[in-house]
């Protein structure tokens, strides 16, 4: 324990901002009762507010499910740990509240894996408990031994072996604090299960004691000034906002700060529903299949205002060559992100919040609105018009995929949430369904976690029972973790799965057909011409309904028809065709300036205008 | 001994378990090159402190501080500059000293103010401490006698004056 300094006694978390952490009202103190150390566990959980948690208990982790038989946090059994995981991540997105997952010791915890890495990458607040060993076992290659904390070292925010009962509700409270405070991530607490099985008490609130943690959410007001006067002299200057933004709840300043100054707006992936899509100021998502008007924005912008985003590769194609004219503003709540890739111009260290609504005070005496930025908005108005987002009707008589995806939004509206699996499906998804609120578009962004949507979007729907959950999947992600529609059906959970069913891995299969002429080498899945599995069967095989529709007049019908149903999962077969491809593309490695809007079709931009 | 881009961090850090896995994890996950590494409690037996000599460039060292400061048990990281501070290594060396040049050895363990820690009839075992340069000159000055066994410390360095970095303010917090 390190003793308290001053310092530190100043920066310790108080118990309210833990509990609000977990999405819960700060609860009474509680006076020391003798319980068991899962016991201890099962009431930090419930002490800090924890509604679900996913999970499935093996050998080291069975003694916390004693307590949980009869506690009043709800349990879904998954199928598999990684759904449990994906579930957690679906739901914190979803809900703004840290997910939680539990599995035991070895094969249980090691299945944690890819959803921790997912979480990681995409800054997501999720609290994995996993069961450890007993402690001296520990290091034998016991049975189900596996070294989860040192596994996970480098995928998450931070983790912990607990070494004592006594530190049980200390490091769970600690836990969710780090999970859920300044940028979110997932935190993984191992437990060895004679730590489970040991004789202590219970008391709350614990004190936390993380002196090292100390996150700066108030930005520095002379960047701000520096950031405003940036503003005020930028002819062609850009917001581009990233999941940080989202993250924050920042989104009515965002609004506001893009209304006030008149500035062209960007969304990555990660920020789709943190601006309106039908804004008029909204150019839409840049990157490697992002938007003509959005990447031409950023490569020709003389100012970045980067808000909660982080010059991923995805957004900047090749490095060197991305916004060269543009110097950068770029506002982040984690200091390492400054830099790293792009350097900043004047970095803003902060919540997004915050600096949003301290760059609002900023440049409020200055901004005329879009009327100074005429001419830039002439340009990127004639994009608009000339390259919009979409797609051809296939010859071959087949149904377009963008169709499908596109009417599931018009149909379903703005207030679902909708979560992707990876690929073309996703990107069709990102661009064909418009996004006007925050929280309504859950996807693996960095990571690109094919399997994320079947369990993400339980996950979201556990989080939120009332909103309709589209799962828009791919035949290939669909294949990964399907298994969870039968913790959907038994748990009720009435999930919507859109399979996008090309019949083979899509993306891969664009990128063979664009940069491997055509050599198809592993990535027809058998979905089509043989019908293995038949999607159908295999949904009322896990409780679900079942619909399949292969052409355009039965699009409409078949959605509504699915809508209608809320007391089951409903799993649909979209069977389109295969050769439909994502537009515009980047290829991977080379310049925005080389964005295609269609194959062997580059958009011509007028070099003269600018 | 440092050249332009050998940089001295030291690192405060929680005296926990597998803290010391944590910090050296990064710096290979991040693609950095440890010098030299060491490391021990302080005068708050709560905080150890980890001295690292990283060779790179200024803006990679950023980065690498940046992430370093990300982790949860990191409380501090100073770079501590060679002309403000004093750094010293420890060389422990056996060399070859028979009876014809066990006079000139010691002479050279007298010049550079070394010790003689064990005696064996032909050999002699040496300690130094000194900066990284010193010992390097002391190596190339024994080694024409022959070294049979050597082993070398991390380098361990303190801020000159009375300041001190365990109480000043925390570095994340900029």
């Amino acid at each position: 324990m390190t003793r308290p300094t001053p310092e530190t006694l100043a920066n310790r978390a108080t118990p309210a901002t833990v509990a609000a952490a977990a999405g819960a009202s700060a609860v009474a103190p509680i006076s020391p009762v003798p319980v068991t150390g899962a016991g201890s566990l099962v009431r930090s959980l419930e002490a800090l507010g924890v509604e679900v948690a996913f999970g499935i208990p093996g050998g080291a982790i069975l003694p916390a499910y004693d307590p949980l038989y009869d506690s009043k946090v709800r349990h879904i059994l998954v199928r598999h740990e990684q759904g449990a995981g994906h579930a957690a991540t679906g739901y914190a997105q979803a809900t703004g509240k840290v997910g939680v997952c539990i599995a035991t010791s070895g094969p249980g915890a090691t299945n944690l894996v890819t959803p921790i890495a997912d979480a990681y990458m995409d800054s997501v607040p999720i609290v994995a408990i996993t069961g450890q060993v007993a402690r001296p076992a520990i290091g034998t290659d016991a049975f189900q031994e596996a070294d989860i904390q040192g596994i996970t070292l480098p995928i998450t925010k931070h983790n912990f072996l607990i070494q004592s009962a006594e530190e049980i509700p200390q490091v769970i409270a600690e836990a969710f604090h780090l999970a859920a405070t300044g940028r979110p991530g997932p935190v993984l607490v191992d437990i060895p299960k004679d730590v489970l099985q040991a004789q202590t008490t219970f008391a709350w609130p614990p004190t936390l004691e993380l002196p090292g943690y100390r996150p700066t959410l108030h930005p520095h007001g002379k960047q701000i000034r520096e950031a405003a006067r940036l503003i005020a002299a930028a002819k062609r200057p850009v917001l581009y906002v990233g999941g940080g933004v989202l993250k924050a709840g920042a989104t009515d300043g965002l609004r506001k700060l893009a209304e006030v100054t008149g500035i062209p707006v960007v969304t990555t992936l990660m920020a789709l529903g943190a601006f309106p899509d039908s804004h008029p100021q909204h150019l839409g998502m840049p990157g490697m299949h992002g938007t003509v008007p959005a990447v031409y924005a950023l490569q020709k912008a003389d100012l970045l205002v980067t808000l909660g985003a982080r010059f991923d590769d995805r957004v900047t194609g090749k490095l060197d060559s991305f916004a060269p004219d543009a110097k950068v503003v770029h506002a982040d709540i984690d200091p390492a992100e400054i830099g790293k890739n792009r350097h900043a111009d004047v970095p803003i260290v902060g919540d997004a919040r915050h600096v949003i609504d301290e760059l609002i005070a900023a440049v409020s005496g200055t901004a005329t609105g879009a009327a100074a930025y005429e001419p830039w908005w002439a340009q990127l108005n004639d994009l608009r018009q000339r390259y919009p987002l979409g797609y051809d009707e296939p010859t071959d008589g087949t149904l377009a995929p963008q169709y499908v995806i596109e009417r599931i939004g018009e149909l379903v509206g703005p207030d679902a949430v909708y979560v992707a699996g990876v690929g073309q499906h996703q990107m069709w998804a990102s661009q064909f369904i418009k996004y006007e609120k925050p929280g309504t578009w859950l996807n693996s962004g960095g990571a690109g976690t094919m399997g994320y949507a079947v369990p993400a979007a339980m996950g979201a729907k556990v989080g939120l029972p009332d909103t309709p959950v589209w799962g828009i999947d791919g035949d290939g992600c669909f294949q990964m973790t399907n298994q969870e529609l039968a913790t959907c059906a038994l748990e009720g959970i009435p999930v919507k799965i859109a399979v996008i069913n090309n019949g083979n891995l899509g993306m891969v299969r664009q990128w063979q057909t664009l940069f491997y002429e055509g050599r198809y080498s592993n990535t027809e899945l058998g979905t089509h011409k043989h019908r293995i599995p038949d999607f159908v069967k295999l949904a009322e095989a896990l409780g679900c309904v079942g619909l399949r529709c292969e052409s355009k007049a039965d699009v409409d019908a078949t959605i509504k028809a699915a809508m209608e149903i809320n007391d089951r999962p409903v799993v649909i077969d979209f069977t389109v065709g295969k050769d439909a491809m994502v537009w515009p593309m980047v290829a991977a490695g080379t310049s925005n300036d080389e964005i295609m809007f269609a194959r062997d079709v580059r958009p011509t931009f007028d070099e003269d205008d600018l | 001994m440092t050249t332009m881009n050998k940089h001295t961090l030291s690192v405060l850090v929680e005296n926990k378990p597998g803290v010391l896995a944590r910090v050296s994890g990064l710096f290979s996950r991040r693609s950095f090159n440890i010098d030299s590494l060491a490391v021990g409690e302080t005068e708050n037996p709560d905080v150890s402190r980890i001295t690292i000599v990283v060779n790179a460039d200024s803006s990679p060292l950023e980065q690498v501080t940046k992430q370093l400061n990300k982790l949860v048990n990191v409380l501090k990281i100073v770079e501590l500059d060679p002309q403000q501070s004093v750094q010293r290594e420890l060389l422990l060396v056996k060399v070859r000293a028979d009876r014809a040049v066990r006079g000139q050895v010691l002479e050279t363990v007298e010049l550079f103010r070394a010790k003689v820690i064990d005696v064996a009839p032909d050999t002699l075992t040496i300690e130094a401490t000194g900066n990284p340069d010193k010992l390097d000159a002391l190596l190339r000055d024994l080694e024409p006698f022959g070294i049979k066994e050597m082993v070398q410390s991390g380098l361990v360095a303190i801020g000159r004056g009375s300041r001190s970095i365990t109480t000043g303010p925390a570095l994340r917090a900029a």
